[in-house]
């Protein structure tokens, strides 16, 4: 059943469970426009959250991941996908 | 005349014991860590026995990045590498970056990881399947693992020649430590035992069938049938001689020969290429075969190759020549980490002047070897280790205790 909004806290949850937290970041601190390889996330674990969000979400992000870097250019780029389906 | 390279560092991951520690109090006394599988059921394969890594709690020892892309193997490679580095008094953020190197030896890769993300694949589709599965079931993904951890940057690779890749391993540190790395972090680490690993381990034909774990694996004794397989292994940290005294530090031996040789063609009627192996790395090391103290056993526990084993042992040595052993016999065949703990366990002996024992066995007389049945009391200057890879590998390494 996908769901119809996507907030920071369904993006921490996904995080976590496909990658895992770095041990010195915060994760419900002020996060949303930390790169997101300052939150020790590199390419594939961004790769591998977006699988998860797209399954989750019923959406496809393949195309649309050049301007994500943080997590409010990520939030934004699953609303516009959630928006247009 | 080669700089020596010496071995600082060791961690130990084993069927009969996790860590340095508990593994050498096992295996000096003899107590095997063979049994019935529990990781998975076993009923319905025809081998059941194998040697599982016990208590071994990943969350306890590494960050929870790591935890989603990685396999059994490779968190207990990664440990065994922070044990081993602990052990060598090496700390890696203090050293350049290009001055150490991770060379380690694998067989198969994660298979667990694998057989997972398989399973989702065909059950649930492509989007099901973990970003991490693209290096998690790789051959190198330990030592590619163990250098990010650690921040090593100097020359890494892998080594995969089954069994025998656990010396050729070691061999290939030693060769870029010559070439001027002060430091590389080798030795391997396995782990197949899921269903996935275990029929491709029983595709061998040389598992054992018996499910008594006392009688499953029985090297060079005439019930010998097979062997069984175990997961795990040992990480050691590599250096040269100048740079471990340079920073002071406690030197568990050294590696001072090696060779590697390959069996000639099946049928071809050509002599095994073993005792060559042997021959050749007592030649490297600059040793006499009366010298050696020790012989750390491939031990196949498969007949022909145990008789293959004996002949090189008594044209190299004679008969009942020195002291044969096969502490594998309380770990199972670990595939590429069988040979680097055995190598721990020759510097181990050497520190405790105490020979481990190959448990169970009644050895064939006529294999004229010396078995260690029994913890055998022997000063211990000079091992050898012989490791053998299905198809024809053969690797020898030469171990020489700190002066």
């Amino acid at each position: 059943m996908p769901h119809n909004d996507f907030t920071i806290e369904d993006l921490k949850r996904i995080l976590i469970a496909g990658a895992g937290a770095d041990e010195g970041v915060d994760l419900d601190g002020d996060i949303l426009d930390t790169d997101f390889t300052d939150l020790g996330y590199e390419s594939l674990a961004l790769l591998e959250t977006c699988g998860r969000i797209e399954r989750e979400f019923g959406i496809t992000l393949d195309e649309s991941l050049d301007g994500v870097t943080t997590p409010r250019t990520l939030i934004d780029l699953v609303h516009a996908e959630l928006a247009a389906r | 005349m080669s700089a020596p390279v010496v071995v600082t560092g060791i961690g130990v991951a084993a069927p009969n014991g996790l860590g340095t520690a508990e593994y050498w109090a096992a295996t000096r006394a003899g107590r095997s860590g063979l049994g019935r599988l529990t990781r998975f059921d076993p009923s319905g394969y025809r081998s059941t026995v194998a040697g599982e890594v016990p208590w071994f709690v990943a969350e306890d020892h590494l960050p929870s990045r790591l935890l989603p892309q990685t396999d059994r193997m490779t968190r207990l490679a990664l440990v065994a590498a922070d044990w081993a580095l602990a052990d060598a008094g090496v700390r890696p953020a203090d050293l350049p970056a290009f001055d150490m190197g991770v060379i380690t030896a694998a067989s198969s890769g994660g298979f667990e990881f694998g057989q997972g993300e398989l399973q989702a694949l065909w059950s649930k589709g492509g989007q099901h399947v973990s970003a991490y599965q693209s290096f998690a079931w790789f051959y190198a993904v330990n030592s590619g693992q163990v250098s990010i951890r650690n921040g090593m940057k100097g020359p890494s690779g892998v080594v995969v020649s089954d069994q025998a890749g656990g010396l050729d391993a070691i061999a290939q540190a030693r060769r870029q430590i010559r070439k001027g790395t002060p430091l590389i972090v080798s030795g391997g680490v396995d782990a197949t035992l899921c269903p996935w690993g275990w029929v491709a381990l029983m595709a061998s034909g040389d598992l054992s069938t018996a499910d008594d774990p006392s009688r499953a694996y029985l090297p060079f004794d005439r019930a010998a049938a097979g062997h069984v397989p175990g997961e795990g292994g040992a990480i050691l940290v590599l250096e040269s001689a100048e740079a471990a005294a340079a920073r002071g530090a406690r030197v568990h031996g050294a590696i001072t020969g090696y060779a590697a040789t390959f069996d000639p063609r099946p049928g071809s009627g050509g002599e095994p290429a073993l005792r060559k192996a042997i021959e050749l790395a007592l030649a490297d090391a600059g040793t006499d075969p009366g010298d050696v103290d020790v012989v750390f056993a491939d031990a196949s526990g498969t007949p022909a190759l145990d008789r293959v084993e004996a002949d090189a042992l008594r044209a190299v040595f004679g008969r009942d020549g020195v002291p044969v052993t096969a502490p594998k016999t309380m770990t199972g065949r670990l595939c590429s980490g069988a040979a680097p703990l055995d190598v721990a366990a020759a510097l181990l002996s050497m520190a405790d002047s105490v020979l481990p024992p190959t448990v169970g066995v009644e050895p064939a007389t006529e294999y004229g070897i010396d078995l260690v049945t029994e913890p055998r009391p022997a000063a211990v200057r000079t091992a050898v280790v012989v490791a053998r890879g299905r198809g024809g590998f053969n690797s020898v390494v030469v171990v020489r205790a700190a002066d």
